[in-house]
């Protein structure tokens, strides 16, 4: 199994962190896995914004490095869901359909790919799970509170195979962060309000750590905590899986 | 104009009022989450009522003359209206023939939609509001800033100030049970002093000719059987095949609005009593392009219960005036930009995409999909904002080159780290509020570079 390893723009840049214990992981696990040097980002920013028009460049990109891996893997939930939904390419549009059957954001990987059911790892901490929209609602990684349907998480199932992690009760479990890509900017005070509420939750609840499978919603929280001068700290869940030891400093 | 950013920062100017206004709202989506709980096979309603409502749509032409037929069988009186002017004249011809110049008027978001009261108000004709939150909103001359709940974003102080001031209860009063006997007894006059009621629709049965309207304050009822006319007003999409679809979407409606079962009254209307006029106006305004619009069809599924509203993290912190059209919201978000596509191009950017309105939405409309197709479209049109295209381009440009993105990464990473006041500064929306991550020595690429090839 050839697993190619797609670390989107800003954790490439801001959390390089995540990405070592992504790689870190996967190799632990056994997995033959390399990460393609040319690669940038999935397009989602300008996709988003309403310039899907202008993510050629990115797709064409995309499929150049991946198309060749049997599975592409990445700590992203967004961005693994973009690539799902919205990948095409004028060249050859069976390979984009190709990789949007085989992309997987980590945490499903690691459950419905590898069928992991034990981890190498501690993390003797209160931890509270912040739920991506993209992946909760978007890939499914967990049971979403709107439905009416069996409970379930991947994430969770994960977390609880490192010892000494106890997840924090949420008042509410999966109600968005308000990053929304260029959101965060164009719509600043409702952004950062939901972000403030988000937060809140957290530490009411005695979370010290925020976790999540996105990094996304993870540097929204995080510029709010820093600002609030706030303890709690953010961490990819990757690291969490990883048992966190490399960092860049 | 203001946009929704706009209108939404100047809501936050008030935190504790945002606070107080996203818990309200959050406490009806609960009781929705544990009214539809409740319901083991709610899955399988919602998709019955999309199913329904999808081979409504799409053989709308037919069911509209099988319903036309019925009704005209019935006793009623129906006409067609193309637009909202279109239906104000018919409004105002039907009272004119009359000599009305008073009318009351239970819920009707059709009616905000064509701006009804205020074109009668015009004509010199009276409206009274009998939906309890309408006649609030009415008297604080305010637009309704939520579909179910007009004065959801009223405090009761704030209603018993209105009270005083129009109604004459007393000085600081805002005990509810008070303030609804006033309004009761108020609207106790007008219900017998006019002759023309206004009613909206939830349903009209095609195969029967009868529409059906559901409220909690027995209102449309009180209106319509005191009247020597009944006008009911209706969007060519309320259409449903047969009295039996009832079920399913009477079921769905309160659940998902406010928790619960159903609403108090679901009153049929199917023939005039004798000496009363029964008018129904079918009115398109705008349906039939939305219908042509293949990626937006689905939105005139819509059965007006506001549960992706509720949900909403967005409008619970931005309010119901901050979307600037009749129907606030995500729905109102995927229908205002087809009444008026440069008016409303704010509004399909007023989300995160989070999904949430897509998963309350009782006959299962993709909202946030279609929130993404149209802001594609509103860009493509070219009512994109300006200066976003810009940075858009410079950002797709250096994302398409692997060697232009490592060169820019660099120098991103090196002002971060060696002039944090060139980027942490009041001109960064993101600043205003949260600090920039802390930049690492090197990217994820360099690190790779020396360690694993």
């Amino acid at each position: 199994m050839r697993v190619g390893l797609f670390i989107p723009c800003y954790v490439d840049q801001f959390y390089p962190n995540a990405a070592i214990a992504t790689l870190e992981l996967l190799e632990k696990l056994g997995v033959e896995v390399s990460y393609p040097a040319r690669q940038t980002c999935c397009g989602q920013p300008m996709a988003n914004s309403g310039y899907e028009h202008l993510t050629e460049g990115c797709n064409e990109l995309f499929v150049d490095n991946f198309a060749e891996y049997d599975y592409i893997v990445s700590p992203s939930g967004s961005c693994a869901l973009h690539i799902k939904e919205h990948l095409h390419t004028h060249n050859d549009e069976q390979k984009a359909l190709g990789i949007r059957k085989k992309i997987y954001e980590l945490t499903e990987f690691l459950t419905d790919i590898l069928k992991v059911e034990k981890l190498d790892a501690a993390f003797p901490h209160r931890v509270g799970l912040h739920q991506s929209c993209h992946g909760q609602r978007g890939l499914k990684l967990a049971q979403m509170t709107e439905l009416t349907a069996a409970p379930f998480s991947k994430p969770v199932a994960l977390l609880n195979m490192v010892k000494g992690v106890e997840i924090v009760p949420l008042d509410r479990p999966d109600e968005c962060c308000g990053f929304g890509g260029t959101f965060c900017v164009a719509e600043e005070a409702v952004s950062a309000k939901m972000g403030k509420d988000r937060v809140a939750d957290h530490i009411q609840n005695g979370a010290e750590y925020i976790t999540a499978a996105d990094l996304s919603c993870l540097m929204h929280m995080e510029g709010i905590l820093r600002r609030l001068k706030s303890r709690v700290k953010v961490i990819h869940i990757a690291e969490i899986l990883n048992g966190v030891k490399e960092t860049v400093a | 104009m203001k946009d929704h950013a706009a209108l939404a920062e100047a809501f936050n100017k008030d935190e504790q009022r945002v606070d107080w206004h996203d818990e309200t709202l959050w406490w009806v989506r609960q009781k929705r989450d544990r009214a539809s709980h409740q319901i083991p096979d709610w899955e399988e309603l919602r998709e019955a009522a999309s199913q329904i409502k999808h081979n409504v749509l799409s053989d709308l032409g037919n069911y509209l003359e099988q319903f036309e037929k019925q009704a005209i069988g019935n006793g009623i009186t129906v006409h067609w209206a193309a637009d909202a002017k279109e239906h104000n004249d018919i409004v105002h011809s039907i009272l004119k023939r009359h000599g009305i110049t008073q009318m009351v008027k239970s819920k009707s978001m059709l009616t905000e939609e064509c701006h009804l009261n205020h074109f009668l108000e015009e004509q010199g004709i009276n409206v009274v509001d009998s939906d309890l939150g309408e006649l609030i909103v009415q008297l604080a001359k305010e637009p309704p800033s939520h579909i179910v709940l007009p004065c959801i974003h009223k405090k009761k102080e704030e209603i018993g100030d209105i009270f005083h001031e129009h109604l004459g209860s007393e000085k600081g009063e805002s005990d509810p049970q008070i303030l609804t006997e006033t309004a009761r007894v108020h609207l106790r006059n007008t219900f017998l002093t006019r002759r023309a009621a206004l009613t909206g629709v939830n349903f009209a049965v095609a195969e029967t000719g009868e529409f059906v309207v559901c409220t909690n304050e027995g209102n449309a009822d009180m209106g319509a059987h005191l009247s020597d006319v009944h006008i009911a007003s209706m969007g060519i999409e309320k259409l449903i095949p047969k009295r039996k679809h009832l079920s399913v979407f009477l079921r769905l409606l309160t659940r998902s609005a406010t928790g619960q079962p159903i609403t108090t009254y679901s009153s049929h209307f199917k023939r005039p009593r004798p000496g009363q006029e029964m008018h129904i106006i079918l009115v398109d305004n705008g349906r039939s392009v939305q219908l042509g619009r293949e990626d937006f069809r689905n939105s005139l599924k819509c059965i007006r219960c506001g549960a992706c509203m509720n949900t909403c993290p967005v409008y619970r912190r931005s309010g119901g005036h901050s979307y600037h059209t009749a129907v606030a919201g995500p729905i109102g978000s995927i229908l205002a930009p087809n009444l008026d596509m440069k008016q409303y191009a704010d509004l399909p950017f007023a989300s995160t995409l989070c999904g949430s309105c897509t998963n309350v939405c009782p006959v299962k409309i993709d909202i946030h999909d279609q929130l993404y197709k149209w802001r594609q479209v509103i860009v493509k049109e070219g009512y994109g904002d300006k200066k976003k295209a810009a940075a858009m381009q410079a950002m797709a440009y250096t994302l398409s080159s692997p060697k232009v993105y490592r060169i820019a990464g660099k120098a991103g990473r090196l002002v971060m780290k060696y002039a944090p006041f060139a980027v942490n500064n009041g001109l960064n929306p993101w600043y205003k509020q949260r600090d920039m991550p802390e930049p690492p020595k090197e990217s994820f690429g360099e690190w790779y570079a020396k360690n694993r090839s």
